[in-house]
C-alpha cells in the first residue's frame, strides 16, 4: 500500500493535538534547526523547490517558486495568509489538520516566514468549523508562551506573529485575494489581478497566501530534506497527499497517500463502493473539479498530471464517488444551485449565468426540459468559462461541461421522456442515511 | 448596547490587527453581536460599526454578504443542514426532511414556540460526517442518523 503518511501520522483523534503531542512526535524540530544555524532563506526557497510541493488547496501551483516571488527586501511589513476557507464540496482535509495537528500549521507557517520575511500572518478559518477555530487559538496560545511565535522566536532576532481569522459562511473566501478583503473586514469579492498577492496583498502589502495543507507539508520537507519528500510522489508530483474521500463508499473519511498511488487503491482502503453497486462516475478534486466516468477514473493514478491528462483536475484530493443509484441530472442540479447560492455578484457571466445553469438543469430534472436545453446549457457554460475576474465562474461551468459530456444520454432520456433513467426507488436506496460502522 | 463581555471579546478581536486597521474585526464583532442578541438588527449594526470606526454601510454590506450571521430574527435554536450533493449521497437530503417532518417546518421557518428555526446550508467542509447538521452556527453535529436527531431536538428542547 502506497501509504506513509506525514502529516497525518502517529495521531490519535482528539488526544494528540497539544504542543507536547507534537513536540514529541518531532515537531519544531525543524524550526529549532533553521534558527540554531542560521538558515540562510534562499537555501529553504531552494529544498522547497526541490520537494516539488505543488499547492494543496486546488491550483496545484509550485510552492518553491510561490515562495520565491515574495520580494523579501521589501521595507515595511509582509504578511503570510494561510487558506483554511475550505468550503469546496468535498473537501474536510484541512479541518482534520487543524484539530488533530495544528502545531505543523503553525511551523510551517513560522519557517515560511523566515524565508519570506513575513512579520505577521493570518490564519483563514472556515466559518462552519467555530470549534476548530477555537482550538487553532489554544494551539496559537501554547506557541506563543513557548517562545515558537512573537517577537524573538526562539530568543533569536527573527520575530513573527500569527492570528486566526474566523470567516462567517462564504465558499467565495477560498478565492485568495477575496480571502483578502475579508480579513480587511470588507465582502469577500475577488480582486483584479495583477497586480498579485506578492506585490499588493493584505493592507496593500505583499503577502504570500498557501493553502493549510501546503503549510503543513513543510515541517517535513525542511526536516526530511525536499529530495525525500519528493521521492514520495512522482516527478513533478511530489510528496504525500491527504484525500478526503466522500459520497458513495463505506468508509468515508480522510486518506493520506503518496501522490501517485492508483485510485483503485484509495477506493480499497476507503471499504470499496457501498452496498456492493457498481461505481458510476468520480470527482476526483472537489466539486469544481470535471467528473469522470468509472472506467477512465479507474485506471487512474492519483497526481496532478495524471488526473489532468485523463481530462480532469486533481484540485484540492476531494475525491466524491457516486455509484449507479445516483441520477445525474440530479447531482448536477444540487451543485450548479451551490454556484448560483456562492457567486459572489461582482461579474455579470458568473451571477447571472450560473443562475441560468442552475434553472435550465432544475427543468430538466423536474420534467420540463426543452429539446434545445443541452446545447443551450453548453452555450450558458461557455460564455461564463474565461470572463470572469476569478476562477469561481469557471468552477461553475466545469461541471456542466463534464457532466453534459459524459452523461449526455442521461440528460436527453430526461428531456425526451420527462423522468429519470435510474429508477427513483434505486435513487432511494444510495440516498439513505448511511453512517460507516467504524464512526 | 452590547454587554461588558461582549466588549471585551471584541477588543481581544481588534488586537489581532495593525493599529489603524479596526476594520478586519468587523466579521469577528458582528459574530459575537449575534451570540448576544441573537440576530444582528440594524442598530447593532450601527454601533458596530460606530465602535470599530467604519461606515454602518460597510458593516451593513459584511453583514448581509456572509451567510451566518441572522438579519432577521431566529428560533433560539437555528439548525442548518447541510444537503450539497457529498452529504447528500450519504443522507444530506433524508436528515432534512426528517427533520421538516419532526418539526413540522420548512426551510426559513421557525416553529410557532420560537424554539426552533430551520435552514438549509452549503458545504461546511465535513463531508465525511455526512449528515451534518449545525447548531446555533457554533456546534458541528456529525453522522446524525435519525435516532441522534431524537436525541438531539429533545436535549435541546430543554435548553
Amino acid at each position: 500500500m502506497s501509504a506513509h503518511p506525514l502529516i497525518l501520522a502517529g495521531l490519535d483523534g482528539d488526544r494528540t493535538w497539544r504542543l507536547q503531542d507534537y513536540v514529541a512526535r518531532g515537531g519544531y524540530e525543524a524550526l529549532k534547526k533553521i534558527i540554531r544555524d542560521k538558515t540562510p532563506p534562499d537555501e529553504i526557497i531552494a529544498e522547497m523547490k526541490a520537494s516539488g510541493l505543488r499547492g494543496r488547496g486546488g491550483a496545484g501551483f509550485p510552492s518553491g517558486l510561490k515562495w520565491s516571488f515574495m520580494p523579501r527586501s521589501f521595507p515595511g511589513d509582509k504578511y503570510l495568509a494561510c487558506n483554511s476557507d475550505e468550503g469546496e464540496p468535498g473537501t474536510f482535509k484541512d479541518r482534520d489538520i487543524l484539530r488533530y495537528n495544528p502545531h505543523t500549521v503553525i511551523e510551517g507557517m513560522v519557517i515560511a516566514a523566515y524565508a519570506m520575511g513575513c512579520t505577521r500572518g493570518y490564519n483563514y478559518i472556515h466559518g462552519e468549523i467555530f470549534e476548530v477555530y477555537q482550538r487553532f487559538e489554544e494551539a496559537l496560545a501554547e506557541a506563543r508562551a513557548a517562545g515558537l511565535l512573537g517577537q524573538h522566536i526562539l530568543r533569536s532576532d527573527f520575530s513573527f506573529d500569527l492570528f486566526a481569522h474566523h470567516g462567517y459562511g462564504a465558499y467565495i473566501c477560498g478565492e485568495e485575494t477575496a480571502l483578502l478583503e475579508s480579513i480587511e473586514g470588507k465582502k469577500g469579492q475577488p480582486r483584479f489581478k495583477p497586480p498579485f498577492p506578492a506585490s499588493f496583498g493584505i493592507y496593500g502589502k505583499p503577502t504570500t497566501i498557501n493553502n493549510t495543507e501546503t503549510f503543513a507539508s513543510v515541517p517535513f520537507i525542511l526536516s526530511g530534506g525536499g529530495e525525500a519528500f519528493q521521492n514520495l510522489g512522482k516527478p513533478n508530483n511530489g510528496g504525500t497527499k491527504i484525500f478526503s474521500i466522500s459520497g458513495h463508499v463505506n468508509r468515508p473519511g480522510n486518506y493520506e497517500l503518496n501522490l501517485g498511488t492508483p485510485f483503485s487503491e484509495l477506493l480499497a482502503l476507503a471499504g470499496g463502493v457501498r452496498g456492493g453497486r457498481k461505481l458510476k462516475a468520480v470527482i476526483p478534486g472537489g466539486s469544481s473539479a470535471p467528473v469522470l466516468p468509472a472506467n477512465v477514473i479507474m485506471d487512474c493514478t492519483l497526481d496532478y498530471d495524471a488526473i489532468s491528462k485523463a481530462g480532469s483536475m486533481l484540485g484540492s484530493g476531494a475525491v466524491i464517488v457516486m455509484d449507479e443509484s445516483t441520477c445525474m441530472v440530479k447531482a448536477l442540479e444540487r451543485l450548479s444551485y451551490f454556484y448560483h447560492e456562492e457567486s459572489c455578484g461582482q461579474c455579470t457571466p458568473c451571477r447571472e449565468g450560473t443562475g441560468w445553469l442552475y434553472r435550465i438543469i432544475h427543468r430538466i430534472e423536474h420534467g420540463l426540459g426543452r429539446a434545445d436545453d443541452l446545447d443551450l446549457l453548453r452555450s450558458v457554460a461557455g460564455n461564463i468559462s474565461g470572463r470572469t475576474i476569478c476562477a469561481l465562474g469557471d468552477a461553475a461551468a466545469m461541471p456542466v461541461q463534464s457532466f453534459v459530456k459524459h452523461f449526455g444520454d442521461e440528460f436527453a432520456y430526461h428531456v425526451e421522456h420527462k423522468k429519470c433513467l435510474v429508477p427513483p426507488e434505486i435513487q432511494a436506496v444510495g440516498s439513505q442515511i448511511y453512517v460507516s460502522p467504524s464512526c | 448596547m452590547l454587554s461588558q463581555e461582549s466588549l471585551q471579546q471584541i477588543d481581544q478581536e481588534i488586537a489581532k490587527y495593525p493599529s489603524g486597521q479596526k476594520q478586519s474585526a468587523v466579521m469577528a464583532a458582528l459574530r459575537i453581536a449575534q451570540v448576544e442578541k441573537g440576530w444582528l438588527p440594524k442598530d447593532v449594526i450601527e454601533f458596530v460599526a460606530n465602535y470599530l470606526g467604519m461606515p454602518p454601510i460597510a458593516a451593513y454590506e459584511v453583514a448581509s454578504f456572509y451567510n451566518m450571521y441572522d438579519l432577521t430574527p431566529v428560533g433560539r435554536h437555528k439548525i442548518t443542514v447541510c444537503t450539497n450533493l457529498p452529504c447528500a449521497l450519504s443522507g444530506g437530503v433524508n436528515a432534512a426532511e426528517y427533520l421538516k417532518q419532526k418539526l413540522g417546518i420548512d426551510f426559513n421557518e421557525t416553529t410557532p414556540d420560537g424554539k426552533f428555526t430551520l435552514k438549509e446550508g452549503e458545504c461546511m467542509g465535513a463531508c465525511g460526517d455526512a449528515p451534518v447538521l449545525l447548531v446555533n452556527n457554533h456546534k458541528m453535529c456529525s453522522w446524525m442518523t435519525t435516532e441522534k436527531i431524537d436525541q438531539w431536538l429533545a436535549e435541546l428542547e430543554n435548553k
